[in-house]
């Protein structure tokens, strides 16, 4: 599963994207990014105030709540600031 | 009919747009035209830099655009955003919202406006005139608001034309 980060949650990070596999067990996109912060320091510095990082499904809005199903790309951002 | 709709680097010719959309056309009664320019925050800022998520961006504004057809009677409607590094007193935003009335098109630009602030996957980084990058741009909390408004059904079927 391809992953892709935006703005500062790119720049905590220390990358725009990368690709994982999933260990089993994970449902959710909420589970996903609990076993991100697992993962490094890093991941828990973008991930330090959860409910503000937004998720996006193949480039459709999603909650935390959200199935990860057979997602090709999960990206995660800051909330937006276009316009 | 769908929306025009670019994700793009290069400046837009507001004029230029317009003419695109209204040519050959004796039917539309109302353009409304809504342009965000960067400006410079008193002198503060030397630059505007836009990230955004390609393909979800152009997604993400389709898909607002298609929900504005649906509530409002629109004959054209055109949404260009940039991205980048933009100048203080270049355009950022361009929507062009034609129709039979203005109400509508006047109401369609706005309920646009307010959605891609919220939904539209673009982050905003502020470069100093001092020197350096600064900070992100926060959300806020007013533009939630904006956008939460449209939540409510419009007057009436017709969507308010007058």
């Amino acid at each position: 599963m391809k992953l892709v980060y935006f703005a500062w949650v790119r720049e905590r990070i220390g990358k725009a994207e990368e690709e994982v596999s999933l260990p089993d067990g994970l449902v959710t996109v909420a589970d996903l990014v609990a076993w991100l912060k697992g993962r490094g320091e890093e991941y828990d510095y973008a991930f330090e105030n959860e409910s503000v990082v937004r998720a996006a499904i193949d480039h459709v809005h999603v909650k935390p709540d959200a199935l990860l199903g057979h997602a090709r790309e999960i990206a995660f951002f800051p909330p937006m600031t276009g316009g | 009919m769908p929306a025009l709709v670019r994700v793009q680097a290069e400046p837009f010719d507001v004029a230029a747009e317009t003419a695109l959309l209204t040519r050959g056309r004796a039917d539309i009664g109302a353009v409304v035209t809504f342009t965000g320019l960067c400006r410079d925050e008193g002198g503060r800022l030397d630059a505007l830099e836009l990230e955004h998520y390609p393909g979800m961006a152009e997604a993400e504004i389709s898909r607002v655009a298609a929900q504005a057809e649906e509530r409002w009677p629109l004959l054209g409607l055109t949404v260009i955003h940039r991205f980048g590094r933009i100048a203080p007193g270049e355009p950022i935003v361009l929507v062009l919202a034609a129709s039979i009335h203005r109400r509508a098109a006047f109401e369609a630009a706005d309920f646009l406006m307010d959605y891609l602030k919220t939904q539209a996957p673009f982050w905003k980084r502020e470069h100093l005139r001092q020197g350096g990058a600064g900070s992100w741009v926060q959300a806020k909390a007013e533009d939630d608001r904006a956008a939460q408004r449209w939540a409510e059904p419009p007057s009436g079927p017709d969507g308010g034309q007058i």
